[in-house]
């Protein structure tokens, strides 16, 4: 076996005793148990497992551990900081974007990304970011107003 | 009445500061053609010493939000704050007994029955408060889980008080007396789902994630195509693999490993050659023939009148031919199940609609008594009806009882399309009449391969007759099942998407032959006042104006009553016309479902089911070749992406004076129609064929049809 990889997950330092090919999916659901991480298709199309490397969306199905070493991943389950929620998780509960909860996770994390790099998106800009992950219960528009309060500096619904 | 021995023990026995458990006798519950909820041992409900209230039910969470709805009926008439309300659901061996959760039921027929456990646990609760604070129960109010005397409300005692130190059970036998809407302070409002933190947070957990000590991962081998039979097979490759068991049984092969990963590479390294079914299959354009020419025949589901004299009197007649192909469940969720079989028992984590159910297909597989085999049911990332199949669940029990070790069972997109039991491909062949007067003279309907359900309208039509070949049963495989290449089942409103959308575009292609806006000919035949002010509210917020079609403006409208509920839609859309493809810009639904629950989770249900049906009325078909699943990911089966959802407004239709009734189904029955009938608007082109594809639209335009 090579030498272990390391990462953060979460802000913490790990250490897997990993071939590098091994996919980050398996890292953080089999090796980890991080289960937020959720596999719906395992080919990179429905996004239900993407997660941030140094804070840009990826597929964690797609991605190997040997191209996460030294770096920083976030998953679901590092969101929210002491307890308090990111204001997108807040604002999914607030809009009711979340009903099976199943793509909830990689949509958070997707829309995360997109207000990183774009902390003012539009509608438009919101829909293109998150048009490659797949909602099955239709709570896309739900989503897509959860994504515009946070991006307005309101994380709540007013209605 | 006390019945020591009727409530679940494990619960009752884990109370250490005592309780009070409501049991029900629950023959008075039951829906209609449905085995009755069972006099069962299990509690519905349980008060603890602490004042939490445990909440008990057969029913599983995928998504629809009853978890919420029912913590708000049973804290509604029990006088308690839904969040000390802790719902426990989809155990078996915690759980009272039932059939699954589907076809919008859990509102309906159970919630009825824990309201009145939840009544009668208020009645015990106060009469107890009574003798403590020594005045008559009518003298006390009930609030917060509280009960204080109406008269002096700093005399009070509450519920965990007088629910320490108790051990009683008590029994129900027939519907209390259930508070009237006016007085409701928890049920009509709008409260977040109680499930909603977990799931933003991915602690909520789904059976995928569910972790065992020395819990082994299983892949299975799957035959290239449905009813191929497996000539032979080498397995030699992956049992010389480091970790890897492999099980060898007829009808069950599998390789197995601590690691997914090497589970599936143990998979790969397999080298089957199987033996193709030779008989001659339909494919998507012959099925709906096969179909017409099934061995089946139509048996009649509703008569009035005399429909072959009527239709010697029509002066106009209208014969059609709907079709819709096979629809994928397609849950984010591919089923999974993680199993441990030890001591003679056997526990299942399954992603099932159908615990009980999937219980007793368990203890068959095992050969143990179902008391020895408890299904737990976790979230489920999604249902739709596809997951009353449990297959993988009796596949992970199995391998588990093999290896003697936990197994996890874990679907690929691949095997979930492949195991899907698809939504049936159905045809309807529809003849209606209008007569001299412009009314509808007669109606003859025939469905194949659908089923019943919704096919049975508001109209008022005096002469009609509905017949059905080959229909669906909730739980069961359906009558037509050989007619199929592969299994079909259940999917959300079961053939309601199929007969809706042939009766309206019927209602609708009969208003344009008679140049009469299309509103305006569906009220002249609705009696139904539900119906009419449901399809006012809608028109009223859509801002509808009558004018006949096709206007050019790509407007349609459409409404179905399914699940006890009426619902309406008006949609908007543009037609490319180069093109043939379609954008849905915006939809209205009104729904009327009796007394709403919860609001917000009732408005989000409309949404769901108008955003999925966008996908059987627009992109969504199954593509095969005889036994052969062709679709077998997202990239080639087209589910409704951010990009084609329009902009919906639900809008619950007030009726108070109604019990609650289905919510989930009934809007995603109307979807297909209501497009139908917006694109003819766009047009002039009418759509007989489901889904209305670009390919599809720009042939109909092209033929002038």
């Amino acid at each position: 076996m090579a030498a272990p990889i390391r990462f953060t997950v979460n802000g913490n330092p790990v250490s897997l005793a990993a071939r590098p090919g091994r996919l980050l999916l398996w890292g953080l659901r089999a090796d980890l148990s991080l289960t937020g991480t959720k596999c719906g298709c395992g080919v990179g199309i429905c996004g239900a497992c993407t997660v941030l490397i140094d804070g840009h969306a990826a597929r964690a199905c797609l991605t190997r551990l040997g191209d996460v070493a030294g770096r920083e991943v976030l998953t679901i389950e590092g969101l929210a900081r002491g307890g308090a929620l990111d204001p997108l998780q807040q604002a999914f509960i607030d809009h009711g974007a979340v009903q099976c909860g199943f793509c909830t996770p990689g949509m958070i994390l997707g829309a995360r990304a997109l207000l990183a790099a774009n902390p003012h998106p539009t509608h438009g800009q919101i829909v293109a970011a998150l048009d490659h992950q797949l909602c099955r219960c239709g709570a896309h528009q739900r989503i897509v107003a959860a994504v515009e309060a946070v991006a307005a500096g309101r994380g709540a619904s007013h209605e | 009445m006390s019945e020591p021995h009727a409530v679940s023990r494990r619960d009752f026995l884990c109370l250490a500061g005592g309780g009070i458990a409501v049991c029900v006798g629950a023959a008075a519950f039951a829906a209609p053609g449905a085995p009755p909820y069972p006099d069962d041992i299990a509690a519905y409900l349980l008060i603890g010493g602490d004042g939490r209230v445990t909440v008990f039910s057969g029913k599983i969470e995928m998504g629809q939000g009853v978890m919420t709805s029912l913590a708000q009926m049973a804290a509604e008439e029990l006088g308690v704050d839904v969040q000390s309300i802790d719902m426990v659901m989809g155990d078996t061996d915690r759980c009272p007994a039932d059939m699954g959760t589907f076809g919008s039921m859990t509102t309906r027929f159970f919630g009825p029955a824990l309201r009145a456990a939840a009544a009668e646990a208020r009645k015990v609760l106060t009469v107890l408060a009574a003798q403590r604070l020594g005045v008559t129960p009518g003298r006390l109010a009930v609030h917060g889980g509280v009960v204080s005397v109406t008269s002096a409300p700093g005399r009070q005692v509450s519920y965990a008080e007088l629910a320490r130190g108790e051990r009683l059970t008590r029994r129900v036998d027939a519907a209390t007396v259930l508070k009237a809407a006016a007085d409701f302070e928890v049920m009509g409002r709008p409260v977040a789902r109680l499930d909603a933190r977990d799931k933003v947070t991915g602690a909520a957990r789904y059976a995928a994630d569910i972790r065992r000590p020395g819990q082994l991962y299983a892949r299975l081998l799957r035959p290239p195509v449905h009813r191929a039979q497996l000539q032979s097979l080498d397995t030699s490759a992956a049992a010389a693999m480091d970790g890897v068991t492999v099980v060898n049984r007829e009808d069950l092969v599998a390789v197995l490993h601590a690691d997914p990963e090497r589970a599936a590479e143990a998979l790969a390294t397999l080298r089957a050659e199987w033996r193709l079914p030779q008989e001659s299959s339909p494919d998507p354009d012959s099925i709906f023939e096969h179909l017409l020419h099934a061995p089946l025949p139509p048996a009649e589901s509703a008569r009035r009148g005399d429909v072959e004299a009527a239709r010697t009197r029509t002066a106009r007649l209208f014969e059609s031919t709907y079709t819709k192909g096979y629809v994928a469940h397609a849950p984010i969720e591919p089923h999974a199940a993680l199993a441990e079989v030890a001591a003679g028992r056997a526990t299942v984590w399954a992603s099932t609609q159908t615990p009980f159910p999937t219980r007793d297909h368990v203890a068959h597989a095992l050969g143990m008594a179902p008391e020895r085999v408890r299904v737990i049911t976790p979230f489920l990332g999604g249902g739709f009806g596809g997951k009353s199949a449990d297959r993988q669940a009796v596949e992970a029990a199995r391998l588990a009882q093999i290896c003697g070790r936990p197994v996890q069972v874990a679907w690929d997109r691949s095997e979930e399309f492949f195991y899907d039991r698809f939504d049936p491909a159905a045809i309807v062949t529809l003849v209606s009449g209008l007569d001299a007067e412009g009314r509808v003279a007669f109606w003859d309907f025939t469905g194949y391969g659908a089923g019943d359900r919704a096919a049975a309208h508001l109209y008022d039509i005096s002469d009609l007759r509905i017949r059905v070949a080959g229909g669906m049963t909730y739980g069961q495989a359906p009558v037509a099942q050989q007619l199929h290449p592969f299994e079909v089942g259940p999917w959300r409103a079961p053939g309601a998407n199929m007969n809706v959308f042939a009766i309206e575009s019927q209602m609708d292609i009969m208003a344009a032959a008679l140049k009469v806006d299309p509103l305006e000919f569906r009220l002249r035949h609705l009696r139904d006042a539900r119906m009419r002010r449901v399809l006012a509210s809608a028109a009223a917020a859509f801002g509808w104006r009558p004018a006949a079609a096709p206007s050019g403006r790509g407007v349609g409208i459409a409404c179905a009553s399914d699940a006890g509920s009426c619902v309406a839609a008006c949609a908007e859309v543009a037609v490319d016309k180069a093109h043939g493809t379609v954008r849905v810009l915006r939809v209205v639904c009104a729904e009327d479902l009796g007394i709403v629950v919860n609001p917000e989770g009732a408005r989000m249900q409309i949404e769901g089911a108008i955003t999925m049906g966008l996908g059987y009325a627009l992109t969504e078909e199954l593509q095969f070749r005889g036994g052969d699943i062709l679709d077998r990911s997202f990239g080639s089966y087209h589910v409704p992406r951010f990009s084609a959802v329009p902009r919906i407004e639900a809008i619950l239709v007030r009726n108070d004076e109604l019990a609650p009734q289905g919510a989930g189904e009934p809007p995603i029955t109307i979807v297909g129609a209501v497009l139908a009938n917006a694109i003819f608007d766009a047009t002039g082109a009418r759509q007989w064929r489901l889904p209305m594809t670009a390919e599809r639209i720009r042939v109909a335009m092209a033929s002038g049809a």
